[in-house]
């Protein structure tokens, strides 16, 4: 290094630099232009979000700075990658390496897959150590278990000695940046560092992260969908759109006033958790584009609502918004799109029933539901040693028409729950009336004739349809077991009805997108008017431009044909949109239910005001005032609850209790209970008490 | 109740609910990520066929394959003599206009010989492993979806047979059932079925779990329509590429066994007899022909299936889906 120091370096203008980039793919199909002539930079100390649905090439620039991107197939057209003033692309190979990990190190979405399982968790960050540093074995291992302590790891010393597979979720996260931090390097990039992760760990991990960035003055790249984080976290906003970046600017100047259709239309799609009355959302209409055939001019101009020939024409340049501000857009109308963002959003239609939701009937009544799961050992003869207490005694009730959602993290029961009460799983014990008629008590061939009533949409749209069938007849298939006429205008009118072209009906799904994908499981669902719906966690595979499409078009399902919805979902801000009433659950119980806005604005429950607490808001200024309540620790193990209150090992009231206090905890199991008189709004905690946590 | 929702569904919702009901129109479609232009209706076998025919090697294979089941079905009635009839004033002749491949110890023709031979190779070879399948199948199947004791009992029987040890196996169930070709059938039935099941268990096990399983479930599908109509269409592809590349290892153990003297008649013109009977001619200038021709048979047979196979996998393997 000394050797380079002698030809004075200008000081440089960034820490990192990258410089027109273009990374291009080639494939059967033609040239994908996964970038496409991207340009930023990041300082010292400082946080850049570069934010895009899939397929936008938001990791791609990253990735290819860390030599990760294969070639072939890839190409680099053009493009410089300046680290302190260097040009990193043009040193030798093995100088680059080991730049790479010391200088610039990455923190992946799925910690499973990047941890290497065969070694040690403490060997692997030893290991990373003692590449880039000349220390000795032991010496690397005892800095290991530091850094494993520094990322809050309780006790690290164990921790280091064992397997990923025995670390959670979090904790593997954890690890991960451990690993990353391990020779202090001066830039992270942290691609969808927390996207596999609950709520309650996501804020976790960013608190961590944002601890050491003070710390140690690192330089982060976030690259997200997830806006919200981003207005939590970041300073910078770079957004993306098929290869390119359409707008750069300051977190206040993107989520304010944005000046690009694109991004004005991925703020308009979002769902927002802290609105008292939801507006409807805006999608974008349509998909990202195939990266292989870009459209001429602006790549969004098939989707916007502003084009016009201009934008058809040629491809727009990045300009600044006022001479020499740093926010800059590549739009041809970022007056019009001013105007369209300050314009209040239509509100919600609001359902005109005769008579309101809570006077109405209750469609569905599910009276104290358990789901174990046994835990059973031995090849022949199988011993039962223990139960999995999935779900573990949850009573609600859906009025007719209305929209009730479960929510809670992963493994806390909620889609267990569902499945049996649709009796796709066989409940343990308790009933389940849907229409005043008794589910639990049918026989398998009543239950398969009652199926037409309760009807079920599935998470994953790439999953949920059989890869072998063609869509006219998956959904023929219904009408055939369930007893219903297909004529010949069946199918096209289904397909209509959830926004398909009917010439889809002949193919098969992998020709479709996921978003179009879910409409196809969702008409499976509506086929032959079922009373009852249940929702699992329909949109939580799909970008948010799509996301908001489906949402839409199941709020308009329900108010046509008075579908009741029970909405299973981990995202916080589409519950607050599409719910009429919300259950929070943990660890196989109901630990608060109430109405949808008293729920949001008045939760009862530490563990609800955890949650809620936990959910970013895509909006900057309400983000910088926002406390956080940052649970410890995991979901405990539901085969081993703890005893007492469930959730007392990670409850942050709990701590604050005096120990006759606690002792009642940990004895004695609390009841859903009226919250301050209303029966409406019950929570099941002894100390349970109001406490803001939206702004 | 029995007019389908989408009665309600007409166009003129579509503006009520507003943006949401994108249609995709042409231009959407176009540029929709997963709707590549061209493959429209053409559904997923159209794909496998045209990753099947751009395998160079494969269609070598398919070519080897069609003329042996052509040269299987009408060989006898075309080929030059009868692949039986002794002459033996005109034995050990070396290939010439009159006998392609000369004349063996009997003075038989031996082109018709391989003919026949070939016949008896595709007919065991096919027979054998369509008897698997349909064992193999229905086993594995039950094992996979059933789970339980029934995995447990076939998983056991899977293992009793699998214990024999093949050609042993097959010389004992030759000797007890008797001579003949159907005994053969039935030994090579008997020793081979194992795989095929134990693939399919495995594949079935985990598709029992796949989200379109349960979406099935929750129309109201029961299991035989569960197993019949999604489980099985698509665990088959891998048991179906085992199967066509074990056509050739069936043909092997047929002409193993005839070449030791066990199952097909001493004077039926099998490739292992004819093999076995060129033996003492094996170091004996200009006497090649004799053990080369049935060989070679052999050998081109299990290539040609082999290459079929291999063919299948990759143009069955979704991963290789899009890519080229």
């Amino acid at each position: 290094m000394a050797r380079h120091d002698k030809a004075a370096v200008p000081q440089p203008a960034h820490l990192l630099e990258v410089q027109d980039l273009r990374v291009h793919f080639q494939t059967g199909g033609g040239v994908v232009k996964a970038v496409d002539g991207v340009s930023w930079h990041v300082d010292a100390g400082e946080t850049l979000a570069i934010v895009g649905e899939s397929g936008s090439g938001k990791s791609v620039s990253a990735m290819t700075l860390l030599g990760l991107v294969p070639s072939p197939p890839a190409t680099f057209p053009s493009g410089r990658v300046l680290l302190e003033g260097r040009s990193l692309l043009d040193m030798p190979e093995q100088q680059q390496r080991r730049l790479r990990g010391k200088d610039i190190a990455m923190i992946f979405q799925d910690p499973l897959t990047a941890l290497n399982p065969v070694f040690r968790v403490g060997e692997q960050i030893a290991e990373m150590i003692r590449v880039h540093q000349d220390v000795g074995k032991m010496a690397a291992k005892k800095r290991a278990v530091e850094l494993l302590d520094e990322v809050g790891i309780p006790d690290p010393r164990l921790r280091a000695t064992q397997y990923p597979h025995e670390f959670s979720g979090g904790m593997r996260q954890r690890a991960m940046i451990a690993m990353a931090l391990a020779n202090d390097p001066k830039v992270l990039i942290a691609d969808e560092p927390t996207t596999a992760l609950d709520v309650t760990v996501q804020a976790q991990i960013m608190s961590l992260l944002e601890k050491l960035q003070a710390e140690r003055d690192t330089a982060i790249v976030l690259i997200t969908h997830d806006l919200g984080l981003v207005a939590a976290h970041a300073d910078r906003i770079m957004v993306m759109y098929a290869g390119r970046v359409v707008e750069e600017g300051a977190n206040d100047e993107i989520f304010t006033a944005p000046r690009h259709a694109y991004t004005h239309g991925l703020l308009s799609s979002l769902t927002r958790m802290d609105h008292a009355r939801p507006e409807k959302l805006e999608p974008i209409p349509g998909q990202p584009p195939n990266l292989a055939r870009v459209p001429r001019g602006c790549a969004f101009h098939p989707r916007c609502p502003f084009a016009t020939d201009a934008c058809r024409a040629e491809v727009p340049l990045l300009v600044p918004t006022i001479p020499g501000s740093a926010h800059r857009h590549a739009c041809v109308h970022p007056d019009e799109v001013a105007v369209a963002h300050d314009r209040p959003r239509e509100p919600a239609p609001v359902v005109t029933a005769d008579t309101p939701v809570d006077e109405r009937a209750p469609m569905l009544e599910v009276h104290d539901l358990v789901k174990h799961f046994p835990i059973k050992v031995g090849t022949f003869v199988k011993r039962t040693v223990g139960e999995v207490k999935a779900v573990d005694g949850v009573t609600l009730d859906i009025t007719e028409g209305s929209t009730l959602s479960l929510v809670g993290e992963s493994g806390c029961g909620k889609s267990t729950a569902a499945r049996a009460i649709l009796r796709l799983h066989e409940p343990t014990s308790g009933t389940v009336e849907l229409g005043g008629r008794d589910v639990t008590g049918l026989s398998q061939s009543q239950l398969r004739a009652a199926r037409r009533d309760m009807q079920i949409v599935f998470q994953d749209p790439y999953a949920s349809l059989n890869p072998r069938m063609t869509v006219r007849q998956i959904l023929s298939e219904k009408y055939e077991l369930l007893g219903g006429q297909v004529t010949a205008s069946t199918i096209p009118d289904l397909l209509e009805t959830v926004g398909l072209a009917p010439e889809y009906a002949d193919r098969y799904p992998h020709e479709f997108s996921g978003g179009q994908r879910q409409r196809v499981g969702i008409a499976r669902a509506i086929a032959l008017n079922p009373k009852f719906v249940v929702l699992d966690e329909p949109v939580s595979a799909l970008d948010v431009s799509i996301q908001a499409q489906v949402l839409n078009l199941l709020e308009d399902l329900q108010q046509e044909f008075g579908l009741t919805y029970l909405f299973i979902a981990h995202d916080l801000s589409v519950v607050r949109h599409i719910s009429d009433r919300v259950a929070v659950m943990y660890l196989g119980g109901i630990v608060e239910i109430a109405d949808r806005d008293a729920l949001f604005e008045r939760p009862h429950h530490p563990y609800t005001q955890a949650l809620i607490s936990a959910v970013p808001i895509p909006d900057p200024a309400v983000e910088r005032s926002r406390e956080r309540i940052v649970l410890t620790g995991d979901v405990p193990n539901p085969a081993n609850p703890p005893s007492g209150c469930r959730f007392r090992t990670r409850c942050w009231k709990h701590l604050q209790l005096s120990d006759d206090d606690k002792r009642r905890c940990i004895e004695e199991p609390p009841t859903l209970q009226p919250a301050s008189g209303d029966d409406r709004h019950q929570v099941s905690c002894h100390f349970a008490g109001e406490r803001e946590v939206l702004r | 109740m029995t007019t389908p929702t989408s009665a309600g569904g007409s166009p003129a919702d579509a503006d009520a609910t507003g943006s949401a009901m994108v249609l995709p129109g042409p231009d959407a479609a176009a540029g929709g990520t997963a709707v590549p232009l061209g493959s429209r209706g053409s559904g997923q076998f159209a794909d496998i066929r045209r990753r099947f025919v751009r395998n160079r090697l494969a269609m070598v294979g398919l070519a080897i394959v069609t003329v042996l089941i052509v040269l299987a079905i009408i060989g006898p009635y075309v080929t030059p003599y009868n692949a039986f009839e002794q002459n033996l004033a005109n034995t050990l002749q070396p290939p010439s206009a009159d006998h392609w491949f000369g004349t063996d110890v009997l003075g038989r023709d031996l082109f018709s010989g391989i003919v026949y031979g070939c016949r008896l190779a595709i007919l065991v070879g096919l027979l054998t492993v369509a008897f698997s399948l349909l064992i193999g199948l229905t086993l594995g199947a039950v094992a996979g979806f059933k789970g339980g004791a029934w995995d447990g009992i076939i998983a056991r029987f899977i293992d009793v047979f699998l214990a024999f040890p093949p050609l042993v196996g097959a010389i004992v169930i030759v000797r007890a059932v008797g001579g003949g070709v159907t005994p053969v059938i039935v030994a090579l039935v008997a020793l081979g079925w194992m795989t095929t099941a134990r693939l399919t268990r495995g594949q079935v096990l985990a598709l029992r779990e796949a989200e379109y399983v349960e979406a099935a479930r929750s129309i109201g599908a029961d299991n035989r329509r569960i197993v019949m109509r999604h489980v099985l269409p698509n665990a088959i592809a891998p048991v179906l590429v085992y199967a066509f590349t074990n056509i050739g290892v069936v043909i092997v153990a047929m002409a193993s066994l005839s070449y030791l003297g066990i199952g097909v008649p001493p004077d039926v013109p099998e490739w292992g007899r004819l093999i076995s009977q060129a033996t003492p001619f094996l170091r004996v200038e200009g006497k090649a022909h004799l053990w080369l021709a049935p060989a070679l048979a052999i050998a081109i047979t299990t290539l040609g299936f082999a290459f079929v196979a291999d063919g299948m996998r990759d143009s069955l393997d979704p991963k290789l889906r899009g890519g080229n």
